[in-house]
């Protein structure tokens, strides 16, 4: 009868390799659907990054000659209604789509910490207070704060983020709250304080970074989110204003209208987005597999 | 649990409260109201007309004096008047919440359905190859926007049969019924189906671990019995928290599924009077979302103490 010995078995799959390349193969032989979303990750970063060479035409540029162009050598994805080239507005679409999904999910990600630390940390009056606040901002959906705050603020690529961050602070604050609360009762925050460190400091030095992997997890599942509310909100008209490329822009209302047309223009932002979230998705579930085993599902 | 009953209560009016606030100062931080709006459309206007319609629609008053006035009439069922159409708020939304509501009743209907035994299979068969078919479908289900959706919808329909369906509130035969209310209701459940099938699955997987599940197995209750009658209905919670927050949540999907199958629902008409800067519209419809929410949550955790005995609210 075979033996298997696990541990040499593990031990030659990369298990116990805490960093480096085998390691970096073990995970992703452990987490394929993970590094599918990584790589889709990072084909969507160097395509932002390096929107410039990529292209082939301006984004901006309008050709009254070549409108409504079906996708062709010279235009890989056809044109839009004013002879804009799509695979060009949808390489420079990247950026605004990073822009907002980065922007947006690290303030958003940065106000929630401050918040749910002192919470959690100070509790009394201050935690009651920002419990509040966050059951008030957790009453409307995502897309409707958001909406309301970008036709209050005006459309921009600024106000976008900032419109998209502020719905995101309850979640993080919530969870970065409880994780204060349960770390505050642990051992190493009373033998801090026993050697008299001061409450900043425990807070910022010692249950901080206790948080860091489940605000990681949070914060990767936010960002796909993000990129689809960008789109959504661009969409409806009151995102990112013209003519900057954006993908929800692209898809406007006017996108129903060529339905018929021109299909072409309906069918590539909506992938470009899909793609994006879905990549940000598949790695999310990773991460979390790997960082919070607990939720492992 | 009366205690606990009333202090939610109260909770969901200070919530209420303070949404109300922030809308109403959110709106009013912008420079520009729909007096400047109008009459930049119309050109040179004298402004002693400017200043009397400011007075009528009683904008020249402090900011605090107007909240005050809006509340006041809320709380008398006057919700004041649309700048747009100058007829009543309550006449402009009222008519239009039946649709909405159908059509979000259809998409969560469809969620559940498709979501909840998608999400048993997908857990009974953990690692198998069914299991990550759906999975991907799922992820993908959360990544597809609803509007791209409903553009794929029409196309398809287009190239079909060679029409888009057009809304209209009395259909004649079910066909349209269908084509009207199920379809785009459809492209919105998508991802709450998704969603339902992610939670029932992680949540049936943890259950399926547990001590009684090999109890009952070892009894020699059938595998259906053990999935359904023994899992499931230990798994269920959490799902219906999910369907909870989604049935509330789902008017995100409604604003832009509405928009593009142009259906005059309530979730379309918060973006025609954002656009306008209809504000008396705008500010009664984020109260009226706001307090579905409320109540889907306070109807959500009721329910559980109805669900589990386990769960008694004692405060």
């Amino acid at each position: 009868m075979a033996v298997v010995n696990y541990d040499s078995e593990l031990r030659r799959a990369g298990a116990h390799a805490t960093h480096g390349w085998r390691r970096a193969t073990f995970l992703a032989k452990r987490y394929v659907l993970g590094t599918i979303g990584l790589t889709i990750m990072l084909l969507f970063v160097w395509t932002a990054l390096s929107a410039d060479f990529i292209c082939r035409f301006d984004p901006l540029t309008v050709d009254s000659a070549h409108r409504l162009a079906h996708p062709s050598w010279l235009h890989w994805m056809g044109t839009d209604s004013f002879g804009r080239d799509v695979w060009s507005r949808i390489v420079h679409g990247a950026r605004i789509s990073l822009a907002v999904g980065i922007g947006s999910t690290a303030l958003g990600s940065s106000i929630g910490v401050m918040i749910g630390l002192t919470s959690g940390y100070l509790s009394g009056w201050v935690d009651l207070v920002f419990q509040r606040v966050t059951d008030i901002l957790q009453a409307l959906p995502l897309l409707v704060l958001a909406l309301v705050m970008t036709a209050a603020l005006g459309p921009s690529l600024p106000n976008v983020i900032l419109a998209i961050a502020i719905p995101l602070i309850p979640t993080v604050a919530r969870v970065i709250r409880a994780n204060t609360l349960a770390l505050r009762e642990l051992p190493f925050v009373e033998a801090a304080k026993s050697i008299g460190m001061s409450e900043t400091r425990i807070a910022l030095r010692h249950v901080l970074p206790n948080t860091i992997a489940p605000l990681i997890v949070l914060a990767t599942a936010q960002l796909g989110s993000t990129i689809l509310t960008e789109a959504s909100l661009s969409f409806l008209g009151l995102g990112i204003p013209e003519p900057y490329p954006s993908w929800g822009r692209m898809l406007s209302e006017s996108a129903a209208e060529y339905v018929r047309v021109a299909p072409w223009l309906v069918i590539f932002p909506g992938i470009a987005i899909s793609l994006a979230v879905f990549g940000t998705n598949l790695f999310g579930d990773a991460l979390r597999d790997i960082l919070d085993p607990r939720q492992r599902g | 649990m009366f205690a606990y009953i009333v202090r939610r209560l109260a909770l969901m009016l200070v919530t209420l409260i303070g949404i109300s606030i922030i809308v109403f100062v959110l709106l009013r931080i912008v420079p520009g109201n729909i007096v400047d709006i109008l009459f930049d459309a119309a050109g040179y206007v004298d402004p002693a007309d400017k200043a009397n319609l400011q007075r009528d629609l009683g904008l020249d008053q402090p900011i605090y004096v107007q909240y005050l006035h809006w509340i006041w009439g809320l709380l008398h069922g006057d919700l004041g008047y649309s700048y747009v159409s100058e007829k009543p708020a309550l006449d402009e939304i009222l008519p239009r919440i039946p649709i909405t509501a159908r059509l979000a009743g259809l998409a969560l209907t469809f969620s559940a359905s498709i979501g909840i035994p998608l999400g048993v299979l997908s857990a009974v068969r953990q690692g198998t190859r069914l299991d990550y078919v759906l999975r991907i479908v799922s992820l993908s289900g959360l990544s597809l926007p609803s509007f791209w959706l409903g553009l794929l919808i029409l196309m398809a329909s287009v190239s079909l049969f060679d029409s888009m369906p057009i809304f209209n509130p009395n259909p004649k035969t079910w066909g349209e019924a269908i084509a009207i209310y199920c379809v785009p209701a459809m492209a919105v459940g998508f991802r709450s189906a998704a969603l339902t099938m992610r939670i029932t699955r992680s949540s049936m997987l943890e259950v399926l671990r547990q001590d009684y599940i090999r109890t009952a197995r070892a009894k020699g209750a059938s595998e259906r019995s053990v999935n359904f009658r023994h899992a499931l209905k230990n798994a269920i919670l959490p799902v219906i928290t999910v369907i909870g927050i989604e049935a509330a949540f789902l008017i995100g999907g409604l604003i832009v599924t509405e928009t593009v199958f142009n259906i005059p629902g309530v979730a379309r008409f918060l973006v025609e009077a954002l656009r306008w800067r209809d504000y008396p519209i705008v500010q009664n419809l984020v109260m009226l979302i706001a307090l579905v929410v409320v109540l889907a949550n306070f109807t959500v955790d009721m329910l559980y103490a109805v669900i589990d005995p386990r769960i008694r609210y004692t405060d």
